[in-house]
């Protein structure tokens, strides 16, 4: 934040109710301070928002194309819908090709029953994938000592790179790759084990919402409890400019 | 009023969604007194009927043999329902998909086998080179996922359908539960 003065207080309509706001807000923060639900994924608080996911799309009037809420800052006489028809195409449409692009099997996950993938489809009610899975191959690297990745469970959320680069200062893992063939890497595309920057944190197993990024040593199936809120904690405590 | 007929049917799954079937225990009484079990691997009938109300179908598709069934099983039934995640998503069995048939099969017939290591050329049905759920083959007019359905679930829906309504059963289930 560069100046307090800077910030102004607005009113702006979600979903036809009046709002008031700070300039220097998202759509998605005031829409959850007034109890609107916008379905997100990518967003974790505590970490830079960064508009991976698009599930947090939303209608703005006087824009053609839906943006997304995590992103948009707030201004004066905005009108936002959060929920149509249409963005509810779009969002389940989102989440069914999160599905078909990697190996999502849930029943024998490791994050089954702490999976934000698998709790966003129950919440939009998505019972099945209409498009083709891919089923592609990815390699496994299991060579830490205490972490794995697994990018056959990734949904490039990023939040492992940012929480890994941002609140750790570690910046040890990073995407490697554009499109469906993009995926986490470890430093230079190198073996995690053999890393010379991870601090062995954990951070990362506490802010990736899928199995992608486990630790070792427990059971296999349906264990991976996480402190997802200890990562806003942690930004609280610093006072970093996103806070 | 005549009874709905029930059918149920088996392809690649582990049967335990048949399982979570019987786990609605003793309501499965009071469910066959609106419909009478007229296919399933649970009785004895051998043919599929000419026409059936209600085809529960576990598990994925995954030889010639399930897709050819399962289109007779469609021409022959009018609401068919997907059970559990082998038949909604592929699940377990569609784990081979990323590896391809063949090193599946040497994995399961040569590397794996006790005696005579050999790769069974009669007898079998041949493995399709994808594994795909029940809706990419015919149309499926209810999903129920879950790794098993809960019994509960499943009651639900079925119940809902012998008094002919057409159950949401969005709130009872997932994908892995």
């Amino acid at each position: 934040m560069s100046s307090v003065q800077s910030v102004q207080i607005i009113t702006l309509t979600i979903d036809g109710k009046p709002v008031g706001a700070s300039s220097d807000e998202t759509v998605l923060d005031v829409a959850k301070q007034n109890g609107f639900f916008i379905p997100t994924l990518c967003f974790l608080e505590g970490l830079i928002p960064y508009g991976a996911c698009r599930l947090c799309l939303v209608e703005v009037k006087g824009s053609n194309r839906l943006l997304p809420a995590c992103m948009t800052k707030v201004a004066e006489g905005m009108e936002v819908t959060t929920d149509s028809e249409k963005l509810r195409s779009y969002r389940r449409w989102i989440l069914e090709l999160l599905f078909t692009e990697r190996n999502h099997v849930c029943s024998v996950c490791v994050a089954n029953g702490f999976c934000e993938l698998q709790s966003m489809a129950e919440a939009l009610g998505m019972d099945h994938v209409r498009l083709p899975y891919l089923h592609p191959q990815f390699s496994v690297d299991a060579t830490h000592d205490r972490f794995v990745s697994d990018n056959n469970r990734c949904i490039l959320c990023s939040r492992c790179v940012r929480v890994c680069s941002d609140i750790e200062g570690a910046h040890t893992l990073d995407i490697m790759g554009r499109g469906i063939h993009a995926r986490i890497v470890s430093d230079l595309d190198d073996a995690w084990g053999n890393s010379p920057t991870c601090t062995r944190c954990s951070k990362c197993v506490q802010v990736c919402p899928t199995g992608a990024i486990k630790e070792k040593g427990r059971r296999s199936v349906g264990e991976k409890f996480k402190r997802r809120d200890l990562i806003a904690y942690i930004a609280k405590l610093r006072g970093g400019e996103h806070e | 009023m005549s009874k709905v007929k029930l059918a149920t049917v088996w392809l690649d799954g582990c049967s335990g969604c048949h399982m979570s079937f019987l786990d609605t225990d003793e309501r499965l009484i009071a469910l066959l007194e609106h419909a009478d079990l007229v296919y399933s691997p649970l009785v004895d009938e051998k043919n599929f009927p000419d026409m059936v109300d209600v085809t529960l179908i576990e598990g994925s598709v995954s030889t010639n043999e399930d897709v050819e069934k399962i289109r007779k099983v469609r021409a022959h039934t009018r609401i068919l329902i997907a059970l559990g995640d082998c038949a909604v998503t592929g699940n377990v069995p569609a784990m081979r998909n990323t590896f391809g048939v063949e090193p599946t099969m040497h994995r399961a017939y040569i590397e794996m086998a006790q005696l005579q290591p050999q790769i069974p050329t009669t007898s079998l049905p041949k493995l399709l080179d994808k594994v795909v759920p029940v809706h990419e083959v015919v149309a499926v007019d209810l999903h129920l996922p879950g790794c098993p359905p809960p019994a509960d679930a499943i009651f639900y829906a079925l119940s809902e359908l012998v008094n002919g309504r057409m159950p949401d059963v969005k709130h009872l289930t997932r994908f892995g539960k």
